[in-house]
Formats: structure tokens, C-alpha cells, sequence
């Protein structure tokens, strides 16, 4: 049995359409069967309300007497994009306010909008005959606008990582606050309810499929950027009216650390056309895993500790080596069934009818990583070779004059078969010398706990680790825990002038 | 009823906890506590009933004491119920209950303030 878009959209206009949300349609293709699901259900609503940094708007504020062409756009400071000539702009929802930093931007204007508030516009331009005029400033309110069309290139993600962090101390992601030590883990994403989870195959959702987009019906573009569905991670990007958009299901946020982003609440109606339909709708938390990831690691391949399923993320806590550690929801599982369920309303109304695909989206693609044709620098290109160290059993006095004959102010410790064991700097001696008590031996005034880096490791992930600490220098080891370089501060002005400032 | 003491340099020497316990016989919890060579400030918890007298003995003692109300503040209006929250409270102030709204158990909370960084939605800032 098969069922066509058709009838299913007559049933609708007669106000017989049966629509459940995802979170019921697996009980329901349990209790009914396959066949008795596909006969019964007509519409599965899905929904979704998370974090989307990759969201934001077209803007158009009509023309300006005289006219400009704006070239630099900003919205209450925040810039938007300025090369779409004349009086178009495009907001982006993770941009900054040049004035406010992190807790306002792209994100908070656009809910300032939608909330009914004036928002200030400052542009600039050059000038030219046909746009002469070179600035303004206005005040605008959301009705003002001639359109406010949301345009989010990477949304719904079908799924995503669990974070966790197991150094020692507290890192602020994208992933919200993670705590040192494996203290919590953090995920995103609806589960049962995700739009791409209930169609994987990507048989019904495409180009030109109607949505819920915050509030307001919308629409499929095509393929998300970033989508890559052969490893499970497809997106979607969506469009909407932002005139007919609410606060309720569009939230601006900021993860502190982090930045600012936007929390959009998006849900595909799924029309049960065949049983291969009530077979992907009938999916459960359960069935869904994703990779349980350690952010501690500062690189594109950071390792996988364990797969974990939606199901014991929700739960509150989830088992790793013997430890029960708890779990944070960063987005919305409450507002996600509100998605669903709005949209479950509006098809009962006859408000929505839906359609299938009028393109297709790519249900196999992988997307790679970046092509570089540069290298960043790493800190073999910039440390100082000429390393100056001493033994941990030397006197203090000795490590003194090390200080002053090398010009340094870093002397790595060493032991008997040349591992680094500890740092003193000069402001150990110092101390030392001012109160002088039991210490004789370098090894008594050392600081055991030494930061280091390697040959290969960037210069960028060096540079956190000298601002996260505090410190001037990191000893470059090598696999053996020998030192092989330092690298200073001072070494970091060799980046000026080189090629990877240009 | 919990307190907020603040120890400063100068003001008062000795264990003032420990005296303001073995003066009053009140039994102190203290939940969270920085207290350095200069300064300090801890949080303790006592019953109800005898909060006046534990502060006004630390008060004598030199502490600077405050009685705190509330726990942290919770604006549920730009709270959007995603748990962000949870994973970071030391204390369980933060749950779901069965429609995955979060609920707030107000008096669990130590003020460590954790919790208001961790929100995206900024629906959680300290009392004081």
C-alpha cells in the first residue's frame, strides 16, 4: 500500500488527517504493526529547538531620501554584511557587537526585532551620482522593514557530538561549560524528534518541503552547508518569514567563552507515504548514538571516548569507566515537543499542506576537511634552540649564574638521564635569596608542575597554553621528555613579518 | 538559613568559626569556603531558629555577616528549559521534571554561581 501526496493532503483540507508527533509513532508502529501504522497515520511532525550558529537574516530597509548604498552596515553595533549594494544587508547571527562584546549580537538583534523593539541602523558609504549621500542613522522597528527574511545556511543538524573534557581545567565551548576532569558532559539535539532522524534517507525532506521555522511556516532551501549525512551529520537550509516569527521559538544566547548564537526551533511535517516511511518514524532515542567526544583535545580530530545513545543522555547521567557522570541538554528537548507539536496543530487546522521534495538532497555525501596550501606555524619554525638547562641537584647558586650567563629567564630542570623534572625561573631565585631558609638545591625551589609543548604542535594551541597559565615560556620536549628548545614569548615576535601574518 | 560570612585582614583574629561553634554550641555547616592570608568569605548553613545568634556572635568575633534570603535568582521568562544548567550545579538545584520544564529547588544552592555562565539565555544571575 502506498499513499499519495495528494490524498494526503485532501485528508488534511477535510480536517481527517490523522498527524502524530515522532515521539508517539513508535508505540504506534508497535502496537499497529507496520502495515496498520501506514493505513492509520497520515503526518508525522518533527521538531527541534537548539543552538544554530549558522543563522540569520536578509534585511531590506527601503530607500533613504537622498539615497545611499550602504558599504558598512551596523544594527544596534552590530556589523552585518555590506555587499549587497543599496539598502539589502544579510545579519549574521553569531556576529559581535563592536560595543558589547559577547553578550550582545547578531542573534539579540534579530530576537529585538521579533520582540517588538526599535533597533538602531548606522550605515556608511562612499558616496556616488546615483547614491549620493554617505550616512545615516534610524531607528527601526521590525514592521518597518520592507523584508526580514531568515535565511540559515546550516540547520537541524541530524545529530551531534557529545562533549566532554578531561583536563584539568574548565573549558568554554560551543558545547556550552565543560567541567575539568570529566566532571560533565554536554550534548545537543532533539533525538526522537530530529527532523533528519525520522528520514535519514532524506526521502521526503528536500527543496521546497514546508516547515515550522521559529514560530513562523517556512521552507526547505536544499542541503545545509557543512552537510555530510555518509557520517550521519546532514543539515538542512531553511528559510522564513521573520515578520511572522515569536520570541517563543527564537532565542538569542551567548555561550559564555564562547560567543553569541542564536536558538532556533525548526520541525518538518513527514507525510507517511509508504511503510519505508512508518519503518525510519518509528526510531527511537535508543536508536540514536552519537560519538562521545573529548573537546580537551585543541584539534579537527579530537578522540572518541565512547558512542552514546540519545536514550542515556537524556537519562541524566551517562557510565564512563566505572563513573556515572551527569548530562546537560543545551538544547531545548520541552521546546522541541512544543515544535511538534504546534505543527501537529497547524495540520489538524488545515494551516499547512505538505509536498514532497522538488530537488532532492544528496542522502551519501561526506564533506572534507579544509584544502591548505599554507600551513599554520608550528613551534619548531619559531623556538629557540639554544637551551640552557640545569641538573635538579645543582645549588641554587649555580642555577643564578646559569640565569645571567644565558640571558634567560627560564631554566628547565633536568635529572639524571636528561628528563625534564621541573622549571625554576629567575623569580624562584629571587625569592629564594630574600628568604633564605632550607633551600640549597635547585630541586628544593623547583616548580615540579611544568607546562610544555612539542615540535609539531601550532604555535596557536602554544600561545593558549602561555595565556591560560599565565606564563612566559614553555620547555619543547621531546618524545623522551628531553628538552630539545624553549619556546618564549620573545620567540613570538618571530611571527611578525613572516609569511603567516601577511 | 544560610549565611555568607566575609573575613577581612585585620578584623578579628583567630578561628572564628570554630569559636562562634563552640560559643554558641551550634552545629555549622560550612558548604563553601575560600579563605586566604589576607581575606575570605565562606558559606555556611545553621538552623533557622538560632541564625540571629550565630551571626551576631561571628559578627563580635569580627566576621562581617550576611543573612541570604535566596538562593540564586531564576527569571523563568527567558529560561528556555534546556538543561544547560544541570551538569554544572555541585548541589542538585536543577532538574527536569516529566515535561522536561526545569525546575529549581532554591534552598540546595550554595551561591558558587557556576550555574550563571553556564546559561546560554542568561535566566540565572546571583542575589547579591
Amino acid at each position: 500500500m502506498r499513499k499519495s501526496i495528494d490524498q494526503i493532503n485532501e485528508r488534511i483540507r477535510d480536517g481527517n488527517a490523522r498527524v502524530v508527533t515522532a515521539e508517539e509513532m513508535p508505540d504506534i508502529v508497535a502496537e499497529l504493526g507496520e502495515d496498520g501504522a501506514l493505513k492509520e497515520v497520515d503526518v508525522v511532525t518533527t521538531g527541534t529547538f537548539g543552538a544554530m550558529c549558522s543563522s540569520g537574516a536578509f534585511l531590506n530597509f527601503g530607500h533613504a531620501e537622498p539615497p545611499i548604498r550602504m558599504e558598512r552596515i551596523w544594527l544596534n553595533d552590530v556589523e552585518a554584511y555590506g555587499g549587497l549594494a543599496a539598502v539589502d544587508t544579510y545579519l549574521g547571527a553569531t556576529q559581535q557587537s563592536e560595543t558589547r562584546g559577547e553578550e550582545y549580537g547578531g542573534a539579540h538583534v534579530l530576537e529585538d526585532l521579533v520582540a517588538g523593539k526599535a533597533v538602531e541602523l548606522r550605515a556608511s558609504s562612499r558616496g556616488t551620482d546615483c547614491y549620493p549621500r554617505r550616512t545615516i542613522t534610524t531607528e527601526l522597528l521590525l514592521e518597518h522593514l520592507n523584508q526580514a527574511i531568515m535565511c540559515n545556511p546550516r540547520n537541524a543538524y541530524q545529530r551531534y557530538n557529545a562533549a566532554i573534557n578531561t583536563t584539568d581545567r574548565t573549558l568554554h565551548t560551543y558545547m556550552g561549560m565543560l567541567l575539568p576532569n570529566s566532571g560533565n558532559i554536554t550534548f545537543s539535539g532533539a533525538g526522537v524528534l530530529n527532523p533528519i532522524s525520522n528520514d535519514p534517507k532524506l526521502r521526503l525532506i528536500g527543496s521546497g518541503v514546508p516547515i515550522f521555522l521559529c514560530g513562523a511556516p517556512g521552507m526547505v532551501i536544499g542541503e545545509g552547508t557543512q552537510h555530510s549525512p555518509a557520517g550521519g551529520f546532514a543539515t538542512l537550509m531553511a528559510t522564513g518569514d521573520v515578520k511572522q516569527m515569536s520570541q517563543d521559538y527564537l532565542r538569542a544566547a551567548t555561550m559564555t567563552g564562547y560567543g553569541v548564537t542564536l536558538y532556533v526551533g525548526l520541525g518538518i511535517p513527514l507525510p507517511v507515504i509508504d511503510k519505508e516511511v512508518v519503518r525510519a518514524t518509528a526510531v527511537r532515542d535508543e536508536d540514536i548514538s552519537v560519538d562521545l567526544v573529548d573537546y580537551g583535545v585543541p584539534s579537527r580530530n579530537r578522540p572518541t571516548l565512547k558512542k552514546v545513545t540519545y536514550a542515556e543522555l537524556r537519562s541524566g547521567s551517562v557510565s564512563l569507566n566505572g563513573e556515572e557522570i551527569r548530562t546537560s541538554s543545551l538544547s531545548s528537548y520541552n521546546r522541541a515537543q512544543r515544535v511538534a507539536l504546534t505543527l501537529k496543530d497547524w495540520i489538524c487546522a488545515g494551516k499547512m499542506e505538505l509536498s514532497l521534495p522538488t530537488r532532492r538532497i544528496d542522502p551519501t555525501r561526506q564533506a572534507h576537511p579544509m584544502h591548505e596550501t599554507v600551513k599554520g606555524p608550528r613551534v619548531a619554525d619559531i623556538m629557540d634552540k639554544n637551551i640552557v638547562s640545569i641538573g635538579e641537584g645543582e645549588e641554587i647558586r649555580t642555577a643564578a649564574q646559569k640565569l645571567l650567563k644565558g640571558e634567560t629567564n627560564h631554566l628547565p630542570v633536568i635529572n639524571g638521564v636528561n628528563e625534564l623534572v621541573g622549571i625554576v625561573t629567575t623569580f624562584d631565585i629571587s625569592k629564594a635569596v630574600v628568604n633564605p631558609g632550607k633551600a640549597q638545591l635547585v630541586r628544593d625551589i623547583m616548580k615540579k608542575r611544568v607546562i610544555t609543548t612539542t615540535p609539531d604542535e601550532p604555535v596557536d594551541i602554544a600561545i593558549r597554553k602561555l595565556e591560560q597559565n599565565n606564563i612566559s615560556a614553555l620547555p619543547v620536549l621531546d618524545p623522551n621528555r628531553h628538552v630539545v628548545a624553549m619556546l618564549t614569548a620573545i620567540n613570538l615576535g618571530k611571527l611578525f613579518g613572516k609569511r603567516w601574518l601577511k | 538559613m544560610k549565611l555568607l560570612v566575609t573575613f577581612s585582614k585585620g578584623k578579628g583574629k583567630g578561628p572564628i568559626i570554630a569559636q562562634a561553634v563552640r560559643d554558641t554550641g551550634v552545629l555549622i555547616a560550612v558548604e563553601r569556603a575560600v579563605i586566604d592570608s589576607s581575606a575570605g568569605e565562606a558559606l555556611i548553613e545553621v538552623p533557622d531558629d538560632q541564625c540571629r545568634l550565630v551571626r551576631d556572635t561571628m559578627s563580635n568575633l569580627g566576621a562581617n555577616v550576611r543573612i541570604l534570603e535566596h538562593g540564586i535568582m531564576f527569571n523563568e521568562s527567558e529560561c528556555v528549559d534546556c538543561g544547560a544548567c544541570i551538569s554544572i550545579c555541585p548541589r542538585d538545584v536543577f532538574a527536569f521534571d516529566t515535561f522536561f520544564r526545569l525546575t529549581v529547588t532554591e534552598e540546595r544552592c550554595i551561591l558558587c554561581g557556576k550555574c550563571v555562565d553556564a546559561c546560554p539565555h542568561d535566566a540565572l544571575t546571583m542575589p547579591i
